[in-house]
């Protein structure tokens, strides 16, 4: 699914800047706790979370995660989005539940993180 | 010999270019209005063998090489352009991938393709077989180069240093309960580790090892550090910390397990994954722990690169 098509489902709003529209995400994954992020998350994946502080784009940044997406409508500090640009996160928010939103991505095909084998 | 995969190489790269990637972009156009009579200077002078005719950048037509020849035959040099051009054309989107247009080339036969963008119909392109061919050849020659600087980085290291051992060694201080600045130590290394050549998978692997181990650090010590050695075959990374120690081990590998207050948690941490991430993530990992003199964690990631190249 091209990032653009993730974005219009999501009705989400982009925070950190330019971006390549066209860039594949297979992968989504959603959590509040970073460790099971760490330890699903796939590369190139899509991250959903309601937690907003600077240790989700670490998470992303360690687990080669493309996309953050803040949920319910929360705003992430000017730093959390400074480091994300530094590190080339992606991050948008939308208004949309953590259920919504991952419903939404689901049924439009995008995969699950379980999905590909659990190997190291 | 490798002639299988190269094919399968090139098939991969017609899937992964996009049209918009290879294609000409200053198409020289003609308006419909025109008499025939004025294309022979772009035809010649641009040795192009088809003009794509717009109104307005919408296409509305194509005159080629060969319908401009007809019209000399036919000695109908002021007749207008919108009367000679072909005029449903077969086009291509940008956005489409390089594989629909090697297989509309070979379904019609045609030398040419005008590219329109998708949204507004409007001409953005023009593609030639060439344009393919020149496209998949700039693809390979950068993959090519990518791969030969990673290798060439990563491989020299060990082989430009002589020594009877070595190891290059990153240090690491990490602060305890500064939850703004943990995550640089693991960004840090995995960005050194990735310049030097690793590749991404090893990267990651120690990246979110060695993130782990800084977030145990920073939630339950007043502080430690993280070595990182980069050995011929393996990664080590030695996190140590001056306490409090973990009474029962066996407990706190036990996935599930925490004993992290509450403002851990609230930063999404705690949740007893940390030390089970780590074992899962590395090919070895020792965990010793004395309780208010301190932890030591080594965590050992082989590079399987160099284990190929023995």
């Amino acid at each position: 699914m091209k990032i653009m098509e993730i974005k219009e489902i999501l009705e989400a709003e982009v925070l950190t800047g330019e971006y390549d529209p066209e860039t594949e995400i297979e992968i989504g994954c959603s959590s509040d706790l970073m460790s099971e992020i760490l330890a699903f998350g796939k590369p190139g994946a899509i991250l959903l979370t309601s937690l907003t502080n600077i240790q989700v784009i670490n998470t992303a940044n360690v687990s080669d995660i493309k996309v953050v997406c803040f949920v319910m409508g929360k705003i992430p500090d000017e730093n959390i989005i400074n480091l994300a640009r530094k590190n080339d996160v992606i991050v948008f928010i939308t208004k949309l539940t953590t259920f919504e939103s991952c419903g939404r991505l689901y049924k439009n095909g995008l995969k699950s993180c379980s999905y590909f084998n659990l190997d190291k | 010999m490798d002639n299988k995969r190269t094919t399968t190489k090139i098939q991969e790269l017609t899937y992964e270019l996009k049209i918009k990637e290879v294609m000409s972009k200053n198409v020289e156009t003609v308006g419909s209005k025109m008499p025939v009579s004025h294309l022979r200077d772009i035809l010649y002078n641009k040795r192009i063998s088809g003009i794509p005719i717009v109104n307005d950048n919408n296409l509305v037509g194509l005159i080629s090489i060969e319908d401009f020849i007809k019209c000399l035959e036919h000695n109908e040099m002021d007749a207008l352009v919108e009367d000679k051009m072909t005029k449903n054309v077969k086009t291509l989107y940008a956005d489409e991938p390089l594989v629909h247009a090697v297989m509309k080339f070979e379904k019609y036969g045609f030398g040419r393709f005008p590219v329109i963008s998708r949204k507004d119909k409007k001409l953005v392109g023009i593609i030639t077989k060439s344009d393919i061919i020149k496209g998949v050849l700039k693809k390979l020659e950068t993959a090519y180069h990518d791969e030969e600087e990673r290798r060439y980085r990563a491989s020299h290291i060990f082989n430009d240093v002589i020594a009877d051992e070595i190891f290059f060694k990153f240090q690491y201080y990490v602060e305890g309960k500064n939850f703004d600045k943990a995550g640089e130590a693991a960004t840090g290394l995995k960005k050194t580790l990735y310049r030097l050549g690793l590749s991404p998978e090893i990267v990651r692997r120690a990246a979110i090892s060695t993130y782990e181990a800084e977030i145990n650090i920073v939630a339950f010590t007043k502080g430690g550090r993280i070595t990182a050695y980069l050995e011929p075959h393996q990664i080590r990374i030695v996190i140590t910390d001056k306490g409090p120690g973990i009474p029962d081990i066996e407990k706190a590998l036990q996935p599930g397990f925490s004993t992290a207050p509450g403002w851990v948690r609230e930063l999404g941490f705690g949740a007893g994954m940390g030390l089970p991430n780590i074992k899962k993530f590395a090919d070895k990992m020792t965990l010793k722990s004395t309780v208010e003199k301190g932890t030591r964690l080594v965590i050992i990631i082989k590079l399987s690169d160099y284990r190929n190249e023995d």
